[in-house]
């Protein structure tokens, strides 16, 4: 691009990673020919120039499926060296750390695969030691599935709530610094309505055609969002576990061990199972991903999120075979282990994305229904 | 050795390869380009024009045939065969589910598509989503395919029937053949010759080649060499006014400069010298390159001030911004004073009513040579724009001549299992002008027809093959 437009951007002060996503969005904007795939391009094609607060929230908008990479006529070998899933890729990872709180822990995205090592290694210990203190050793008779005889309730609900509560304020307060950026108005109902549809259903996976996304090749697949969903409603449904375990629990609706036909049990099971094939499903997907699809260098975070989900999901699953077993009390460590340290760095992983997206569509559904401002006439 | 063989591997190739496939022929694609660059200048393209007599399915109103024949008489100036070009017309109104049935996908018009959305269909991501999705069907129904194969000469007995493909010292024999290698506009060479000299410039050293840089001409010209019935001039083509930065190949539709109906066109010696205003703007763009090549230094300055930004598609490259109209023409290095002078002429020429860039308003110019007949405003508001343009060859004209089967024709007598498709023979139907989406279907018109064709005469067609089931299941 000219020297020129270069100067401009510095003196608008974007980094090099927002500064190609300007790039590649006045070519798109010039050619339009993508803008049946996804939200990104009539989004775009509703401005003219793109500052940083548009560089961001397109970047979340978009979902990395691949579609418009591969009907580029601009893509790589052609000099104008157009990848827009990968220069939006680099810019989301900046949008979480610029917006991390605390500030000083946006850092973490940055060398994600060695937070999460040194999370998961950090809890694993933690509770592995919690036991030693509490019962000196970690093989004990059989419990019967007794959890609380190891952890009191009240111990588990104050670290786990703790932890989780402190996720959820700092995700909320750097969505909330998203948002803030370029605010589009209030959400209708309607907005709200076809935003969450869009989260929900992963409209945008879907290809404009219904076909599906990209993955290896310029063939389209649905499995992407297949298992996407397994991995998102099983994670759904262990959280609803959980919930309804400590409601039981406090109400005294039922006391541990649930029996396998209980409603915490059900729901954990079939979360479990969810977990199990999603993150699976997902991993083989990215494995044999295209390697022009998105940021090369942030494959450690995407892939350490989804072990860590797979390993959640295995030792749930495993502590609940063996629960009546000597083993109990070691199993449930390592799983309480896993699960804070999946806890510890929701607000600085890859789980980040879901909620960055979801305020991002909720924006575009805002923005669709104002009036453009640009009197623009195709072809 | 194949029945089939296909030269070529842009969009009107595939649709010969497939039909021939699906005839029963073996088939064997030859793409001169690597695979990266696949599909010529129909990973450039975006629509398809279609005949359609009722609403369907991504398309809105009538676009019945006679309006459709009368759009395409206006811009060939009459230079059309109309049986073929009536028989692309009609091919246009049936394709769309053959071509869903391959892959491709079609988009519900959306945001600034919506007024062409009554004429042309739209290809989901555009002609190379198109071109994949071909591609990943030919695989799929195994017809061969190889890269990087330029053919550079045929094999051809004298009564013009098909023997071989040379690659080289390669000879590659089949049954019959498909031509589909596109036109010359790669070539800058034979461009130069096209065009000769004007003022003693040579008018196509400035041009920018739009489309593929694969395009040489070489079969067009080993056809013309050989014998075959040739048309058209090859000085026409698809020829509009391009940014004049834009890449020397492959810009495609980014480097399109969209408004020049918003403002003056100028040349090098800061003059006007069309109208700008004449019709709207997909009418009349591609008559620009044409012009542009006309004028001295083959380039062109579109001016507009600040009422006409959010009014075009944005370019891809930032206009020559400032402040005043003097300081533009310095930027520009046209005579300032010349340039400011044409700009106030005009200005003063202007009688404003109500502007509407969506109709052909009543904002016209009096008095002025050329005239600005639609959407004259003064240029007066700063900050000034300008952009400046050249030529941009898109495709080129000159083809083979051919008959509704699509066969080669030499002297005219149709050869035996020749055909040709695409921008080999595109000029039969378009002889000079453009409008959007008369490429594509004409290319797969004739694309389909020539592979139908093509394994006719490697004896394979539908009927023949349900007769040779029908014996083998003893129905018959």
């Amino acid at each position: 691009m000219e020297t020129l437009e270069g100067l401009i951007n510095e003196a608008r002060g974007l980094a090099a990673n927002e500064l190609e996503v300007s790039r590649v969005m006045t070519i798109c904007n010039s050619c339009r020919y993508c803008e049946g795939f996804c939200a990104v391009f009539p989004a775009m094609a509703r401005r003219l120039e793109f500052g940083k607060s548009d560089i961001h929230y397109l970047a979340n908008l978009c979902h990395n499926c691949g579609a418009c990479l591969h009907a580029c006529q601009y893509a790589l070998p052609h000099e104008f060296a157009v990848n827009v899933p990968k220069a939006m890729a680099t810019v989301r990872l900046q949008t979480y750390t610029d917006y991390a709180w605390p500030a000083a822990l946006g850092t973490l995205y940055q060398r994600n695969g060695l937070t999460l090592a040194l999370a998961t290694a950090g809890a694993l210990s933690l509770f592995l030691a919690l036991v030693m203190i509490m019962r000196g050793t970690l093989l004990f008779t059989p419990l019967h599935g007794n959890f609380y005889a190891i952890f009191p309730h009240n111990t588990l609900a104050l670290m786990f709530g703790t932890v989780f509560l402190f996720a959820m304020l700092a995700l909320g307060i750097g969505v909330r610094r998203f948002w803030r950026t370029e605010s589009p108005g209030p959400a209708s109902a309607g907005a709200m309505a076809e935003a969450s549809g869009n989260v929900l259903q992963l409209t945008y996976l879907g290809g404009g055609h219904g076909e599906g996304c990209n993955n290896a090749d310029d063939a389209f697949t649905l499995w992407r969002r297949r298992f996407h969903h397994f991995t998102f409603y099983g994670f759904m449904l262990c959280f609803a576990a959980t919930s309804v375990a400590t409601l039981y629990h406090f109400f005294g609706v039922l006391e541990v061990p649930y029996p396998f036909f209980s409603l915490p049990v059900l729901l954990g099971v079939a979360g479990g199972i969810g977990l199990l094939i999603g993150p699976t499903g997902l991993l083989w997907l990215n494995l044999r991903r295209h390697p022009m699809h998105g940021d090369q260098a942030q494959k450690p975070m995407d892939r350490g999120f989804i072990v860590l989900l797979l390993v959640t999901s295995v030792t749930g699953l495993t502590l609940l075979l063996w629960r009546d077993t000597g083993a109990m009390t070691l199993l449930l460590a390592v799983h309480l282990g896993v699960v804070m340290a999946l806890f510890l760095t929701l607000p600085y992983g890859k789980f980040a994305h879901g909620i960055y997206r979801s305020a991002a569509l909720l924006k575009w559904a805002i923005e669709k229904r104002q009036p453009t401002k640009l009197r623009t006439a195709d072809e | 050795m194949f029945d089939v063989l296909i030269i070529g591997g842009g969009n009107a190739a595939l649709c010969a390869a497939l039909m021939a496939r699906e005839q029963g022929a073996s088939v064997l694609l030859l793409e001169s380009a690597p695979r990266e660059w696949r599909g010529g200048n129909s990973q450039h393209t975006r629509n398809l024009r279609c005949m359609h007599d009722a609403p369907q399915d991504v398309l809105i109103e009538t676009y019945p045939e006679e309006e459709y024949w009368q759009d395409l008489l206006k811009v060939t100036g009459g230079l059309t065969d109309e049986k073929l070009a009536r028989l692309t017309i009609r091919a246009s109104a049936t394709c769309r589910d053959w071509m869903r049935s391959h892959g491709v996908h079609f988009q519900a018009p959306i945001s600034g598509t919506l007024h062409v959305a009554r004429t042309n269909a739209f290809f989901m991501g555009g002609g190379k989503a198109l071109v994949n999705a071909y591609y990943r069907s030919a695989e799929k129904l195994g017809i061969s395919i190889r890269y990087n194969a330029a053919v550079d000469a045929l094999d051809i007995d004298n009564d013009g029937r098909f023997l071989a493909a040379r690659i080289g010292t390669e000879r590659i024999e089949a049954r019959s053949c498909v031509l589909a290698s596109g036109g010359f506009e790669s070539n800058r060479e034979w461009l130069r010759e096209a065009w000769g000299q004007i003022n003693g410039e040579w008018v196509a050293d400035n041009f920018l080649i739009r489309g593929t840089r694969f395009n040489m001409g070489v079969l067009l010209k080993f056809m013309r060499d050989a014998g075959a019935d040739m048309i058209g001039d090859p000085s026409q083509s698809h020829c509009v006014a391009i940014d004049a930065r834009a890449p020397l190949y492959d810009g495609g539709i980014c480097t399109r400069i969209d408004c020049v109906s918003l403002g003056v066109m100028l040349n090098k010696n800061a003059q006007r010298f069309y109208d700008e205003g004449e019709d709207f703007w997909p009418k009349r763009y591609a008559i620009w390159g044409r012009l542009v090549a006309l004028q001295p230094g083959q380039i062109g300055y579109s001016v507009i001030d600040s009422k006409a930004i959010g009014r075009f598609m944005p370019p891809v490259f930032p206009g020559t911004k400032a402040n005043t109209l003097h300081e533009l023409g310095l930027l520009l290095g046209l005579d300032p004073v010349a340039f400011v002078h044409t700009i106030e002429e005009y200005n003063a020429a202007c009688r404003v009513g109500t502007f509407d860039h969506g109709i052909l308003d009543d904002c016209h110019t009096e008095g002025l040579t050329p005239a600005k007949t639609h959407w004259a405003q003064p240029i007066d508001q700063a900050p000034f724009y300008a952009y400046a343009l050249r030529p941009g060859i898109t495709f080129t004209y000159l083809g083979l001549k051919v008959d509704e089967r699509a066969t080669v024709h030499f002297d005219g007598k149709p050869s035996a299992n020749l055909f040709v498709a695409g921008e080999m023979m595109a000029g039969n139907v378009l002889g000079k002008g453009y409008t959007a989406g008369v490429g594509m279907a004409i290319g797969t018109a004739f694309g389909r027809i020539a592979g139908t064709e093509a394994a006719n005469a490697a004896g394979f067609s539908r009927q023949k093959k349900n007769n040779q089931e029908k014996v083998r299941n003893g129905d018959a």
